[in-house]
C-alpha cells in the first residue's frame, strides 16, 4: 500500500532538499517537527475543510511536477521601487542586502536570519504554530534566508518600509520567503508588502511573515500582490497584538495564476484592534482564496474586516472569515463584511463566515453581498454619453475605492490605481 | 429634430406604446401630458436607449439618422438628452468625473479633443450658477444622499453642461418647491435656442406658466390622443382626463 500514499510533500522535500541550502537558522527541533507533520498530513488537497476551494496538492501534481529550482539572480528592481519609502529587496526567498536601500531609518534594526544570535533565533517560528499547517511546515522546512526587522521601543518611522519580493525562475520552482517584524512598545510603522513574479518559469511562493506588534504600538500593513500568470502563492501572515496594539493590513491582490492568503490574527490582549480589508479581481481562471482568522482571547477587542472582490471570466473567489471569541473575551465588537461582482456567468464566490463565540457579551456581525454590475446604472451613463466599458471601469472603480481608500501610502495607492485600472 | 412614427414598444409581452406619431422641430418646446402609467416615461426611456424595452414596430428618426439603431451613448453623443424621472444614484462615482467622462467622451464621437481641466472647470462653475446648484453637491458622488429636488436639479445641470439638441425631461417638476421650478426652467429657457428643442413630460400646468410650450400632447393608453396649443394644458387642468377615459372606453366597447 505504500505506492498509493502518493505523497506530494514527500516529492517535493526530495526534489528541493539538493538544490535548497541549509536551514540554520531555524532549530533543529523545529525542523523534524515540520518535517514530520508533512510526511503525515501532506500537501493539503480540497477534502481538507480549510482548502476546501484551493487544492494545492492537485496544484502541485499538475503545475508543479517538474520542479527544477533554476533561479535566476536579479539585478535591478528601480522600475518597482517607491520613491519616498525605504526598499528592501528579497529575491526567490532570500534577502538581498546589494538591492535594498541602506537602513537609515533610526529606530529600525534588520538582522539577517544568519547573523542573529541563539536567542533571538528563538523568535523564528514563535508565532507560526509549525504543526498548525502544511505551509508553515513546508517554509519552515525549507526556509529562505529571511530577516528579523525590528522597529525599536517608542519610534515612529518616518517613512514606510517596502519590502519586494521577487520570484523569478527559468524552471518551476518552489520559493519560501520568510520575515519576522516586530514592534516595540510604543512604536509605529508602515510596512508594504509586495509579491512579484518575473521570469519564464512557474514559481510557487510560499510566504510567512510572523508579525508581533508590540503594546500600544500601531503596524500598518499593505500587501500587493501582483504575481502574473507564472505566479503561485500561498501567503501566511501569523500576527499577535500586545495590549492597545493595533494592527492594519490592506491587502490588494491583482493577479496570480492562484494566490491563497492566510491572515491569522491573534488578539491577544486587552484593548487591541485590528482592521483587515481586502480587494481582488480574477480572470482567466485564476483563484484568490482569502481565509482570515480573528481569535478574540482577551477583553475589550475590536476587529473589523472587509473584502471585496472583482470577478470575470472563468475565475474563482474565495472569502472565508473566521472568528473566534474566546470565553475571556468580553466586550468584543468583531465585524466582517464581504461584496463581491460576478462579471461573467461562469464566475464563482464562496464566502463562508465562521463564528465561534464563547463568550456572551459581545457584539458580532457578518454580511455578504454578490451582485452583478448594476446596469440601471450603466444606462444612466450611457445616457450621457459614457460608453459601456468606460461605465463598467467607473462604477468597478467605484466599487474599489472603499478599500483602495485605506491606502494612506499616496504614491502606493495611486500604484495601485492605476494597475487596478489597466485590470479592469 | 426627431420625428417618430408608429412606435411601439413592449416589455416582456405587455404592449406599453402602441403607435406613437410625433414631429418636433428646432426651436420647439412640446409638452407630454397623460394620466400616470400611460406610457410617458417608457416612450423617454425608448427614445434613449434603455433595452429593456423591446420595439415591435415603427421608426424614430433623429436629424438624419435612424434612432433606434444607435447604443444608448451614441444616441446621447448625437446629442439626445433625457432627465430622469428617477434619477440613479451611483455611490463612489463623483459627479464631476461623471460630467469629464461624459464630456470628453461626446466630444471624442465628434473627433474633437478632451476639454482642457481649466475651460472644464469654468464650465461647470458657469452652468452651476445658472441652476443654482450647490458646489458641494457637483463634488459628492453622483446623486447618491441628494434630495429628490437637489436630483432633480443636477439633472438640469448636467443638460447644461452636455448642450445637447433634444433633451427630454420627465417629470422634472415633481417634487421641486416654487423656488426650483422657478430655477429649472430659468435653465431650460436659457439654454432655449433656434438650434435646440425640448420635450417636457408633466403633470401639472404650473411648469408650463415658466416654460411655454409650443404643443401640448396628450398621452394615453401608449397613444397620442390629443394634441394641442397651450391651452390644451389649461383645459386638462380644469377637466382633468375624464373625458379622454370616456371616450376611451367607449371605444374599446
Ligand atoms: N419594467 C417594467 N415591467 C413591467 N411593466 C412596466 C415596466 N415599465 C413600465 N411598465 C408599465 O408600463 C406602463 C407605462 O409606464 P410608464 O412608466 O411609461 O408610465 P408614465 O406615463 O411615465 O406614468 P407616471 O405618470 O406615473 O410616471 C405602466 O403600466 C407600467 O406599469
Ligand atoms: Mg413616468
Amino acid at each position: 500500500m505504500i505506492a498509493e500514499k502518493s505523497n506530494t510533500a514527500q516529492l517535493i522535500i526530495d526534489k528541493i532538499s539538493s538544490s535548497a541550502e541549509k536551514v540554520n537558522f531555524i532549530d533543529n527541533d523545529q525542523l523534524s517537527k515540520a518535517l514530520l507533520y508533512l510526511e503525515n498530513k501532506g500537501i493539503p488537497n480540497n477534502k481538507h475543510e480549510d482548502y476546501k476551494y484551493c487544492n494545492i496538492d492537485g496544484i502541485f501534481k499538475k503545475e508543479f511536477r517538474n520542479i527544477e529550482q533554476k533561479l535566476n539572480s536579479v539585478t535591478d528592481v528601480a522600475q518597482y521601487k517607491l520613491k519616498d519609502a525605504l526598499t528592501l529587496v528579497v529575491v526567490n526567498g532570500n534577502y538581498s542586502e546589494s538591492l535594498s536601500d541602506k537602513l537609515i531609518l533610526k529606530g529600525l534594526h534588520l538582522t539577517a536570519f544568519s547573523n542573529l544570535d541563539k536567542e533571538e533565533k528563538k523568535l523564528i517560528g514563535c508565532l507560526a504554530n509549525v504543526e498548525s499547517d502544511a505551509f508553515i511546515a513546508l517554509n519552515t522546512a525549507f526556509s529562505g534566508a529571511g530577516f528579523h526587522l525590528k522597529i525599536a521601543d517608542n519610534e515612529q518611522l518616518q517613512m514606510p518600509i517596502h519590502i519586494l519580493y521577487v520570484s523569478s525562475a527559468n524552471s518551476e520552482a518552489l520559493v519560501n520567503p520568510r520575515n519576522v517584524i516586530e514592534l516595540g512598545k510604543n512604536a509605529e510603522a508602515t510596512i508594504i508588502e509586495e509579491q512579484i513574479c518575473i521570469g519564464t518559469g512557474k514559481v510557487f511562493t510560499n510566504f510567512l511573515s510572523e508579525k508581533f506588534v508590540g503594546e500600544n504600538a500601531k503596524l500598518t500593513s499593505y500587501t500587493f500582490q501582483n504575481e502574473g500568470a507564472n505566479g503561485f502563492s500561498v501567503n501566511t501572515n501569523q500576527v499577535t497584538i500586545n495590549r492597545y496594539g493595533k494592527y492594519d493590513n490592506t491587502t490588494v491582490t491583482l493577479s496570480g495564476a492562484l494566490v491563497r492568503n492566510n491572515h491569522n490574527v491573534v488578539l491577544a490582549a486587552q484593548n487591541c484592534q485590528a482592521h483587515l480589508n481586502g480587494l481582488f479581481t480574477t480572470r482567466n481562471n485564476q483563484l484568490v482564496d482569502n481565509h482570515t482568522l480573528m481569535d478574540h482571547q482577551m477583553p475589550n477587542c475590536e476587529s473589523n474586516e472587509l473584502y471585496k472582490g472583482i470577478i470575470t471570466d472563468k475565475s474563482t473567489g474565495v472569502f472565508n472569515g473566521k472568528i473566534y471569541v474566546r470565553k475571556d473575551a468580553q466586550k468584543t465588537n468583531a465585524y466582517q463584511s464581504s461584496k463581491n461582482i460576478l462579471l461573467s456567468d461562469d464566475a464563482t464566490i464562496n464566502t463562508k463566515p465562521q463564528l465561534e463565540i464563547y463568550a456572551d457579551d459581545v457584539k458580532c456581525s457578518h454580511g455578504t453581498s454578490t451582485g452583478k454590475i448594476d446596469e440601471v446604472a450603466v444606462f444612466y451613463l450611457n445616457a450621457r454619453g459614457i460608453g459601456r466599458e468606460s461605465a463598467k471601469k467607473l462604477l468597478l472603480n467605484a466599487f474599489a475605492q472603499e478599500v483602495i481608500n485605506k491606502i494612506e501610502v499616496d504614491e502606493l495607492k495611486e500604484k495601485i490605481l492605476n494597475l487596478f485600472e489597466n485590470e479592469l | 429634430m426627431i420625428t417618430i412614427k408608429n412606435l411601439h414598444a413592449s416589455i416582456g409581452d405587455k404592449e406599453i406604446l402602441k403607435g406613437i406619431n410625433l414631429e418636433i422641430k428646432a426651436g420647439e418646446i412640446h409638452a407630454i401630458m397623460g394620466p400616470n402609467g400611460s406610457g410617458k416615461s417608457t416612450l423617454a426611456s425608448v427614445l434613449a436607449g434603455r433595452e429593456d424595452y423591446e420595439v415591435t414596430q415603427g421608426e424614430v428618426i433623429f436629424n438624419g439618422k435612424n434612432l433606434l439603431d444607435l447604443a444608448a451613448e451614441d444616441r446621447a453623443r448625437e446629442g439626445l438628452f433625457l432627465a430622469f424621472q428617477y434619477p440613479v444614484e451611483i455611490p463612489g462615482v463623483s459627479n464631476i468625473n461623471f460630467l469629464k467622462t461624459a464630456l470628453n467622451e461626446i466630444r471624442a464621437y465628434h473627433g474633437q479633443e478632451e476639454m482642457p481641466a481649466k475651460d472644464f472647470l469654468a464650465l461647470v462653475k458657469e452652468k452651476q450658477k445658472l441652476v443654482e446648484l450647490d458646489g458641494k453637491l457637483t463634488n459628492r458622488s453622483v446623486n447618491e444622499g441628494f434630495s429628490g429636488g437637489e436630483k432633480k436639479r443636477n439633472e438640469i445641470f448636467q443638460m447644461a453642461m452636455l448642450n445637447p439638441k433634444l433633451a427630454v425631461l420627465d417629470e422634472t417638476d415633481s417634487g421641486l418647491d416654487i423656488d426650483a421650478l422657478r430655477i429649472v426652467a430659468t435653465g431650460v429657457n436659457a439654454l432655449k435656442s433656434k438650434e435646440n428643442a425640448f420635450v417636457v413630460i408633466t403633470h401639472y400646468q404650473r411648469l408650463l406658466d415658466y416654460i411655454v410650450p409650443d404643443f401640448v400632447h396628450i398621452l394615453y393608453n401608449g397613444q397620442i390622443v390629443r394634441s394641442g396649443g397651450k391651452e390644451l394644458a389649461l383645459e386638462l387642468e380644469a377637466k382633468g382626463y375624464d373625458e379622454i377615459k370616456k371616450q376611451f372606453e367607449s371605444l374599446e366597447k
